[in-house]
């Protein structure tokens, strides 16, 4: 699944401002400069590119504070949608 | 005043906007946007020369709309020539009240076309916040760091003279020392067209306010922001005062929801002429409201002939609508900006498409060519739809 890590990559760093190098897996999205609303263009990107839906509500806390548990999260999301449609 | 920035479809400066105005050159054109050919208008105001990218890196394109877009390019180019700043307690002083018809009205219909018509179950995140009426003052406070009250004004074609007679009042009753006020519209999409064809409003040539054959109006889009201080302020940081506005007045006409009444008209005027303690014959000119519409264009006369009795006829009028278009929520700023300029300079610009007269407009329309006459004092009238009228009166600063 590199296809997945390297486009999150992508798409987290064209919104990011204040850090001025390669995103890693480890990095929060935190301390890449990243505020609410990036990460609201982020998911919308991603939910586009990868055709799922990332289920998050701005108001709890989010489920990956890391560019990785991102990746796994889009991961997991392809792999259900993939079951669905193997299922019918 | 001490700042002035404009984004208009003749340029987006104020020094391309003013050249372009006095050397009578439109900025008509043919619709750009590319839906489906439903459309019957051949002719619109659009900002041709704005590249967004120049202005805004992509992260923040992300959250403006084009109507904002506009207002923050207009509003920074007012703030530099002022020579304000932003920090302290003037930034908390500074009013930021921006006129707008439509608001984000593009990012609006785009979003919504998607989602409505094709199998397109996302809405993106920005579309609430770009579309908002007050996302343009509210870009603008941001940009600039601007602290006062800042909001939107909305009255249709007279928003911006609105907001910028709430922000002369303001800082006159000391509410705030400085104001960023004026109006934006950028509302040139199929659909919006198609609603003002369905109005049958529309120039089907070109538009040639107070002339005989005059077809209608010409749709357009811009912004224009104007910087105001209060005079002992701009004076001790001696600031270069360009000219002062010296009266407002507004009222509606609680009549026709679309069609504009003299009696309205002249109140206005009325009113603007005693709030800044000017008798009529201090007037030398009026940047008429003049849309290009049969009605708009007979009224405003008989309210001018009211208003002015006898010296309505050593008036000079124009409408620089024949050139730039109605910008509706930008219109009145606009037009003030030419106001002021014309008094500065000493130039009435023209209105232009100007074939002849028609019996029911007999005034000095300016037309066809700028003329060179010493101004004093003038007026910018703005009449929208709902009645809504609002008259600014300026005049040349004595120092």
């Amino acid at each position: 699944m590199a296809d997945v890590t390297s486009l999150v990559s992508e798409v987290i760093a064209a919104r990011m401002r204040s850090v001025d190098r390669s995103v890693r897996l480890s990095d929060t999205l935190d301390s890449l400069g990243l505020e609410s609303l990036d990460v609201l263009e982020i998911a919308f990107d991603l939910e586009q590119r990868f055709g799922v839906e990332i289920p998050f509500n701005a108001n709890t806390k989010l489920e990956f504070d890391t560019v990785g548990d991102l990746v796994q999260a889009i991961e997991r999301l392809i792999a259900e949608k993939a079951e669905k449609a193997g299922a019918r | 005043m001490t700042g002035l920035g404009v984004v208009s479809p003749v340029g987006s400066s104020l020094s391309a906007y003013w050249a372009a105005l006095v050397a009578g050159r439109s900025g008509f054109g043919p619709p750009t946007f590319t839906e489906t050919g439903k459309n019957k208008t051949k002719i619109v105001a659009e900002v041709t020369d704005f590249v967004a990218s120049d202005h805004f890196d992509a992260r923040a394109l992300s959250w403006l709309d084009r109507v904002s877009q506009f207002a923050v390019v207009a509003a920074r180019q007012a703030f530099a020539q002022s020579g304000l700043s932003s920090g302290g307690e003037t930034g908390e002083r500074t009013a930021v009240i921006v006129g707008t018809a439509a608001g984000g009205q593009g990012t609006a219909e785009e979003s919504l076309r998607r989602f409505y018509t094709e199998d397109v179950p996302r809405i993106p995140p920005m579309t609430i916040p770009k579309t908002m009426i007050s996302a343009a003052p509210s870009q603008v406070s941001m940009t600039l760091g601007l602290k006062g009250p800042t909001f939107a004004v909305s009255s249709a074609c007279a928003s911006s003279t609105h907001a910028i007679g709430q922000a002369f009042q303001m800082i006159r009753s000391g509410a705030v020392t400085c104001a960023l006020a004026g109006g934006t519209d950028a509302c040139i999409t199929a659909g919006v067209t198609r609603g003002w064809e369905a109005m049958r409003i529309l120039a089907t040539d070109t538009c040639r306010p107070f002339s005989r054959e005059r077809t209608g109006m010409v749709i357009g889009e811009g912004a224009a922001i104007v910087v105001l201080e209060a005079l002992d302020h701009a004076q001790a940081r001696g600031a270069e005062i360009l000219a002062e506005i010296a009266g407002f007045g507004m009222g509606a006409d609680a009549g026709d929801l679309t069609s504009p009444q003299a009696d309205g008209m002249a109140r206005a005027m009325r009113m603007a002429l005693a709030d800044g303690a000017l008798a009529p014959d201090a007037i030398d000119y009026i940047n008429a409201h003049g849309t290009g519409t049969t009605i708009n264009d007979k009224l405003e006369t008989a309210a001018v002939h009211a208003v002015f009795g006898d010296g309505a006829r050593e008036l000079a009028l124009s409408s620089t609508k024949s050139m730039i278009g109605h910008a509706l929520g930008a219109a009145g700023a606009l037009e003030l900006t030419a106001t002021f300029m014309a008094i500065r300079d000493g130039i009435v610009p023209p209105t232009m498409n100007y074939l002849g007269p028609d019996p029911a407009c007999d005034l000095d329309y300016t037309p066809n060519a700028a003329r060179r006459r010493p101004i004093r004092a003038a007026l910018s009238n703005s009449f929208a739809f709902g009645g809504l009228n609002a008259v600014l009166a300026v005049r040349q600063f004595a120092g």
